[in-house]
């Protein structure tokens, strides 16, 4: 007994090295599973408003972009009311307004709300988005996040006033896609080389692709509604040794100047999400 | 002004350099990283204890990994380098009793040779490891050796810039006096 206690005094420096080595591994590989790692919403909040702070000095530098940017997506938006639209019998009308039920009988499965970029890394290989909207503002986990020009990521972790929004430039992060004009389905993923290039893999070599397809999300994904864009295709391989393409495409976001995002939420996520999960028991 | 609060305030600035200059440089490649950060615990000063030392690296590297969102990828290799750095300070001191007479590692108290060799084993081995983790997760052989030597390279050249700049001025004490 008295030996161990030597050993340990004697190599206390060492063992007290491999301890903190231990903690912080179990720290990497359980964040890179769970996403949620040791004191990760104490400290979302800390570094959160150090960000903010950051980012009011930033942000008057590219307040004409910013501008630019809202006022382009302001025109779509208008060009998209159903007043444009007007039907041949002025007595009936089409009326929008923002409870569950519209006029129509539709539900609402959309929710948008808009929220604000604090911080923003382009140049890891895990790239992670801070938006300055949080638990409180209704974002949680798993929600997508859409810019101005198209698909930024998806909401991996929140605290009270922020979340962390995995970034489609993240090597885990994995969207389900679509090409616009054949519909077939792949998958877009990062492989960490340039900011301005993804990729999309389980294109079969049937379908016909061209440079300059757009590529939007497939609507098969529980966070993102259909339709949204992606980007463009701006390149085209077929692999020899499998019957599918790799199609490099450029994403239509700028991940270097994203200021303003909307988070949007799945309202009926958890009915789809039971009943798959249901129908997975039975089998 | 006191060690202490010189060190604390060297503490928030290499994190927040790290974070909003040099994470902010739009990226020229995907091997070439800027990292400086690391550069605090080669200026701690000699006499800091072998256990307080681990300990600073640890809270250090784990205090960038909440900006980056990355818990554990900075702090693993900086525990690692504070926990070598007395070993390499005592095989590459220049004469007996420097760390008396001198506060911290400097080209002014190792002499220039020395003193880029400790720079450049401790740089190779956060490089080494922190690639050498993320590699684990994905990449090939050629990122590990590819990225490792062009993020050293970098830091290299960092560091020698910083040293340039900001010039430490390391006074010789004696208990002769």
């Amino acid at each position: 007994m008295r030996n161990i206690f030597l050993f340990i005094r004697r190599y206390f420096n060492f063992l007290f090295f491999l301890v903190l080595q231990i903690i912080a591994l179990s720290f990497l590989f359980r964040y890179n599973k769970f996403h949620e790692a040791a004191f990760m919403g104490v400290a979302n909040e800390l570094t959160g408003r150090i960000n903010t702070r950051y980012s009011n000095v930033e942000y008057y530098f590219h307040l004409k972009k910013t501008n630019e940017l809202l006022a382009a997506e302001n025109e779509k938006l208008l060009n998209i009311q159903a007043s444009n639209f007007q039907p041949a019998d002025t007595a009936a009308k089409l009326i929008q307004d923002t409870i569950p039920y519209d006029t129509l009988g539709n539900k609402r499965k959309y929710l948008w709300r808009s929220a604000r970029v604090v911080n923003n890394s382009v140049a890891l290989q895990n790239n992670y988005i801070t938006l300055h909207r949080g638990e409180k503002q209704g974002v949680t986990k798993d929600m997508g996040v859409i810019g101005p020009m198209g698909l930024v990521g998806m909401v991996v972790n929140t605290s009270e006033n922020f979340s962390v929004v995995m970034s489609m430039l993240n090597r885990q992060s994995s969207v389900s896609a679509k090409l616009l004009k054949s519909g077939e389905i792949g998958k877009i993923q990062w492989d960490g080389a340039s900011p301005s290039t993804v990729t999309m893999i389980n294109i079969p070599k049937s379908a016909k692709v061209a440079k300059g397809d757009s590529v939007v999300t497939s609507g098969y994904s529980l966070s993102f509604p259909p339709d949204i864009m992606i980007g463009t295709v701006s390149e085209v391989i077929g692999e020899k040794s499998s019957n599918f393409y790799v199609l490099h495409v450029k994403p239509s976001t700028d991940f270097f100047s994203l200021r303003y995002v909307n988070v949007v939420s799945n309202l009926q996520s958890a009915e789809q999400k039971a009943v798959e999960e249901a129908a997975m028991k039975n089998q | 002004m006191s060690k202490l609060l010189k060190n604390t305030i060297r503490f928030v600035l290499f994190i927040l350099i790290q974070v909003f200059v040099l994470f902010q440089v739009k990226p020229l490649h995907q091997f070439i990283v800027p990292y400086l950060y690391f550069l605090y615990i080669l200026w701690l000063p000699f006499n800091t204890p072998r256990l307080g030392l681990t300990l600073i690296g640890f809270v250090f590297g784990l205090s960038l990994d909440y900006f980056t969102k990355t818990p554990g990828l900075h702090a693993v290799p900086c525990t690692l380098i504070a926990y070598l750095r007395p070993f390499l300070v005592n095989i590459l001191i220049r004469q007996e009793g420097a760390e008396q007479n001198y506060s911290s590692p400097s080209i002014t108290s190792m002499g220039l040779a020395q003193y880029a060799t400790y720079v450049f084993i401790l740089t190779l081995l956060h490089n080494g490891y922190l690639v050498f983790l993320e590699w684990m997760n994905f990449g090939t052989f050629l990122y590990f050796l590819g990225k490792v030597m062009a993020t050293t390279g970098v830091s290299m050249l960092l560091i020698f810039v910083t040293e340039l700049l900001f010039f430490r001025k390391e006074k010789f004490r004696t208990n002769t006096a």
